[in-house]
C-alpha cells in the first residue's frame, strides 16, 4: 500500500473502527481532514455549533450503545465542545472527540485559533491525547476508541496538529489494543457474588436501585431476571429509567429529590439496598446520615472509585453489571436449593408495604379543566406513542415531568443530561438520536429557557431531514430555579422570569419546521396528533400553567423521607 | 493520617499534571512530590504524601489507579517502610557559630557542600522527622535559604526468606 496523508488514514481509521456518521464544524485546522472527509463513506453532519456536534454525537451514542464521534476545530470550536464533552463525561457515554490543533511548529506560541484543550478538557475526559509524531496517529485513534467504550465508558479527546493531517504516512497494519496500564475488570469475583446472593435471599426488605451502569452494560433482561426472580422491587436514577420496564409490578419508578413517595421511603426502610450501576449521587441520597440507614448495602459497579465513595458498602462487587448480576441469577439458580416460581410470599408483608405507599402517595398533580398541566402534557405524548418513543429532554423541570410521568418501557429510549445537567442537551441528542434510528418517533421534552440554548440546531434538523419532534413546555420562568425561588427564596424571583421569548410557532416556520400551539388542556392531544403525524420537524409550543412545581421534592440536604408533596 | 503513596506511571507528556489535576479537582491535599524515572525506560516513579482520613486515602488510590497511564498504586502506611529526603540548607555560619554548624551538622550526618565567608551550605538525608529536627535546631542559628526533595519511600523486603 502507498502512502497516503495523515488526514485520510485518520479517515481510514474511522472506517476501521465501524464509524458511519460523525457530527462536526470544520475551521483551518481540520481542513485537511474534512478534504479526506468528502466523498469517504462517512456521513458527516454539519452542525450549527460545535456544542451541538458533541451532543449529537452522545445522543447517539446513548441509543445505540456505540461509540459516538464529533469533530471540532481549534480554538474557540474546541473550546465550544467543552460542555458537551463535560456532559458525557458525567453521564459514562463512549465518545471519540477529534479537535484540530495548529501546526506543531506553532504550539505553545499563542498562535491563531490556538487553544491547550488537551490541557482544558483533562478532568472532563476519561483520557486525552495529544498526537506529536504522525506514526502515533492511527494507533492513538484505535486507543481512543478501545478506552472510550471499555470498563466504565466516557469521552476520549484527540488533538491533531494540523500538519500531521497533511502529512504523508503509511497506514499501519490492525493490531488488538493492549496497553499494560489499563486493564479493566469485568468478571465479579464468586465469593463476593455468593455473599451478595446469601444477603438477597435472607433479606426481608430489599430494593433494587439501579443506574445508568445497567444501561450502559445492556443488562436489562439480567436485571429484570433477577427482581422477577427473588421479588425485589426496583427504584431507578434518573440515568437507570428503562433499565426496567415503568409500568412493571415491582417498578417503583425513580429515586431522590424528584422521586416517587414509595421509592424513596422503601430506600429509608429497607434492610437490603442492591446498588446495581449507580453512584450514589447527592441527588439520590439527600442527606447521607440519614440514607439506607437501616440497610446493609451490596454495591455492583465497574468502577472501584465509585465504591464507598459516598456510602459506606458492605458487599462490593468490582465487575461489568451485565456479568455480575448473570453470575448472581446462575448462582441462585444453581446453589440456592430455592425454587423461586413456588414462593408467592417471598418479600410479601415489604411488598404489600411498598404497594401501600403507591396507592396513598402516587405521583400526581391538581388537574385543571382549561389550564395546560405540564405531566398532564407529558402523559399525553406517553399515550398518543404508546410509549416507545425515545424521550430526550433539555434540563430543570421539563427533564423531572418527563422522567416522572412517561413511563420508560426499555432501555436506551430517555436521553438526559443527568450528572452535569446541561441545558440545550436535547434537541442536538434527539438529532443523535433520530439519526441512529430514522424510523424511531424521536421527542424533544424542552422547556422554553433550555430549548434557546442550543436552538440554532433546528437548522442542523433541516439539512438532514431529521424530523424530530419538540414539545415545548413554555411557562415563561426558568422553572426550577423559579420553584426553588418560590420555595426557599421567599417568592423572589431574581432573573427567572424570561419576559421576552421567540414566537415558537413563527421561529418553526423560520427554520422550515412545522409550528403548533396549544393553549388550553382540550387543545393538547390534537396537537400532539397533529405533531406526530407530521413528516417534518415540529415545535409543538404548550402554554403551560406558569407556576408548577415539581413534586414530590426533597429540599436539598434533607433526608429523602422529608418530601414536599402535591 | 499521613500516608505516603508509591504510584509508577507510564512517562508520557501531561502525565504529572494528570496526577496533579486529580488532587487539586477532587480536593485532596499534596504535603509532597516526587517524580524520577525507574529502571524500565519510559516508566516513572511519582511519590506523594497526602494526609486524610481512611476514605479519603481509599478514593485517593482508587482515583489515581483510575487514570489510565498509572500503572500501579501503593499506599505504603500500614506496611514496613524506609522513607529518605533530602534537604539543602544555607545557614549563617560566622566566625562564632561557624564550629557551632559543624558540629550540629556532624551529629546529623550531613555533609557542607558550599562554604562562603558568612554561610553554609549543608546537605542532610534522612525520614522527615529527622529533616525537620535539623531544621529546628539550626534555626535560631539563622537559615537563609532552604531546599527540600519532599519524600521518596520504598517497602522494606521480607526479613525471613
Amino acid at each position: 500500500m502507498g502512502k497516503i496523508t495523515g488526514a485520510q488514514a485518520i479517515v481510514n481509521c474511522l472506517l476501521e473502527q465501524g464509524v458511519k456518521t460523525i457530527f462536526g464544524y470544520p475551521g483551518g485546522a481540520v481542513i485537511d481532514l474534512y478534504d479526506a472527509l468528502m466523498g469517504s463513506e462517512i456521513n458527516h453532519v454539519l452542525v450549527r455549533h460545535e456544542q451541538g456536534a458533541v451532543h449529537a454525537a452522545d445522543g447517539m451514542a446513548r441509543v445505540t450503545g456505540k461509540v459516538g464521534v464529533a469533530l471540532l476545530t481549534s480554538g474557540p470550536g474546541a473550546t465550544n465542545g467543552v460542555t458537551g464533552i463535560a456532559t458525557a463525561y458525567m453521564d459514562s457515554i463512549p465518545l471519540v472527540v477529534l479537535t484540530g490543533q495548529v501546526p506543531r511548529v506553532l504550539i505553545g506560541n499563542d498562535a491563531f485559533q490556538e487553544v491547550d484543550i488537551v490541557g482544558i478538557s483533562r478532568p472532563c475526559t476519561k483520557h486525552n491525547y495529544l498526537v506529536n509524531k504522525i506514526e502515533d496517529l492511527v494507533p492513538t485513534l484505535r486507543e481512543a476508541f478501545h478506552i472510550a467504550k471499555s470498563g466504565r465508558p466516557g469521552p476520549v479527546l484527540v488533538d491533531l496538529p494540523k500538519d500531521l493531517m497533511s502529512g504523508e504516512m503509511l497506514y499501519p497494519p490492525q493490531r488488538p489494543v493492549s496497553l499494560q496500564s489499563y486493564q479493566p475488570n469485568y468478571n465479579p469475583h464468586p465469593f463476593q457474588v455468593q455473599k451478595a446472593c446469601k444477603k438477597m435471599i435472607a433479606a426481608k426488605n430489599p430494593v433494587l436501585y439501579v443506574g445508568g451502569g445497567v444501561i450502559s452494560s445492556n443488562a436489562s433482561k439480567e436485571l429484570t431476571e433477577l427482581a422477577t426472580k427473588l421479588k425485589i422491587p426496583v427504584t431507578m436514577t434518573l440515568m437507570g429509567l428503562g433499565a426496567y420496564p415503568g409500568d412493571a409490578e415491582l417498578s417503583m419508578g425513580m429515586l431522590g429529590m424528584h422521586g416517587t413517595f414509595a421509592a424513596n421511603m422503601a430506600v429509608a426502610k429497607c434492610d437490603l439496598l442492591i446498588a446495581v450501576g449507580a453512584r450514589f449521587d447527592d441527588r439520590v441520597t439527600g442527606k447521607l446520615d440519614d440514607f439506607a440507614k437501616y440497610a446493609k448495602i451490596i454495591h455492583i459497579d465497574i468502577d472501584p472509585t465509585s465504591i464507598s465513595k459516598n456510602v459506606k458498602v458492605h458487599v462490593p462487587i468490582v465487575a461489568d453489571c451485565k456479568m455480575a448480576l448473570t453470575a448472581i441469577n446462575k448462582w441462585l439458580d444453581e446453589n440456592s436449593g430455592i425454587n423461586f416460581d413456588e414462593e408467592p410470599d417471598r418479600n410479601w408483608p415489604w411488598r404489600e408495604t411498598i404497594r401501600e405507599w403507591m396507592s396513598k402517595h402516587p405521583l400526581c398533580y391538581k388537574e385543571n379543566d382549561s389550564i395546560i398541566k405540564p405531566q398532564y402534557v407529558i402523559e399525553m405524548l406517553h399515550k398518543h406513542t404508546g410509549g416507545e418513543a425515545i424521550i430526550t429532554t433539555e434540563v430543570g423541570q421539563n427533564q423531572m415531568w418527563a422522567a416522572q410521568f412517561y413511563k420508560f418501557a426499555h432501555p436506551r429510549h430517555f436521553v438526559t443530561s443527568g450528572g452535569l445537567g446541561t441545558m440545550g442537551f436535547g434537541l442536538p441528542a434527539a438529532i443523535g438520536a433520530q439519526m441512529a434510528f430514522p424510523g424511531k418517533m424521536v421527542i424533544d421534552v424542552a422547556g422554553d429557557g433550555s430549548i434557546q440554548m442550543n436552538i440554532q440546531e433546528l437548522a442542523t434538523a433541516k439539512q438532514y431531514n431529521c424530523p424530530v419532534k419538540v414539545a415545548i413546555l413554555n411557562n415563561g420562568f426558568l422553572g426550577m430555579v423559579r420553584q426553588w425561588q418560590e420555595l426557599f427564596y421567599n417568592k423572589r424571583y431574581a432573573s427567572t422570569t424570561m419576559n421576552v421569548t421567540p414566537d415558537f410557532v413563527d421561529l418553526a416556520k423560520a427554520y422550515g419546521a412545522v409550528g403548533l400551539r396549544a393553549t388550553t388542556k382540550d387543545e393538547v392531544e390534537p396537537v400532539i396528533q397533529e405533531a406526530l403525524a407530521t413528516d417534518n420537524i415540529v415545535l409543538m409550543d404548550f402554554k403551560i400553567e406558569r407556576e408548577e412545581d415539581v413534586y414530590p421534592m426533597v429540599p436539598a440536604g434533607k433526608a429523602t423521607t422529608e418530601m414536599l408533596l402535591v | 493520617m499521613k500516608h505516603t503513596i508509591s504510584v509508577l506511571l507510564q512517562n508520557k507528556p501531561g502525565v504529572l499534571s494528570r496526577v496533579t489535576g486529580l488532587f487539586s479537582g477532587r480536593g485532596f491535599n499534596i504535603e509532597s512530590l516526587c517524580v524520577a524515572e525507574t529502571l524500565e525506560p519510559g516508566v516513572s516513579c511519582l511519590t506523594v504524601v497526602s494526609r486524610g482520613d481512611d476514605a479519603i486515602i481509599e478514593q485517593i488510590t482508587k482515583q489515581l489507579h483510575k487514570l489510565i497511564d498509572v500503572i500501579k498504586v501503593t499506599d505504603i502506611a500500614g506496611k514496613e517502610y524506609v522513607e529518605r529526603e533530602m534537604v539543602l540548607i544555607r545557614v549563617k555560619a560566622e566566625s562564632h557559630t561557624r564550629a557551632e554548624v559543624l558540629r550540629i551538622i556532624d551529629i546529623f550526618r550531613g555533609k557542607v557542600i558550599d562554604v562562603s565567608a558568612r554561610s553554609y551550605a549543608v546537605e542532610v538525608t534522612g525520614p522527615a522527622s529527622k529533616i525537620q529536627a535539623v531544621i529546628d535546631i539550626l534555626r535560631p542559628i539563622g537559615i537563609k535559604e532552604i531546599v527540600r526533595t519532599g519524600t521518596i519511600a520504598m517497602a522494606r523486603a521480607s526479613k525471613t526468606k
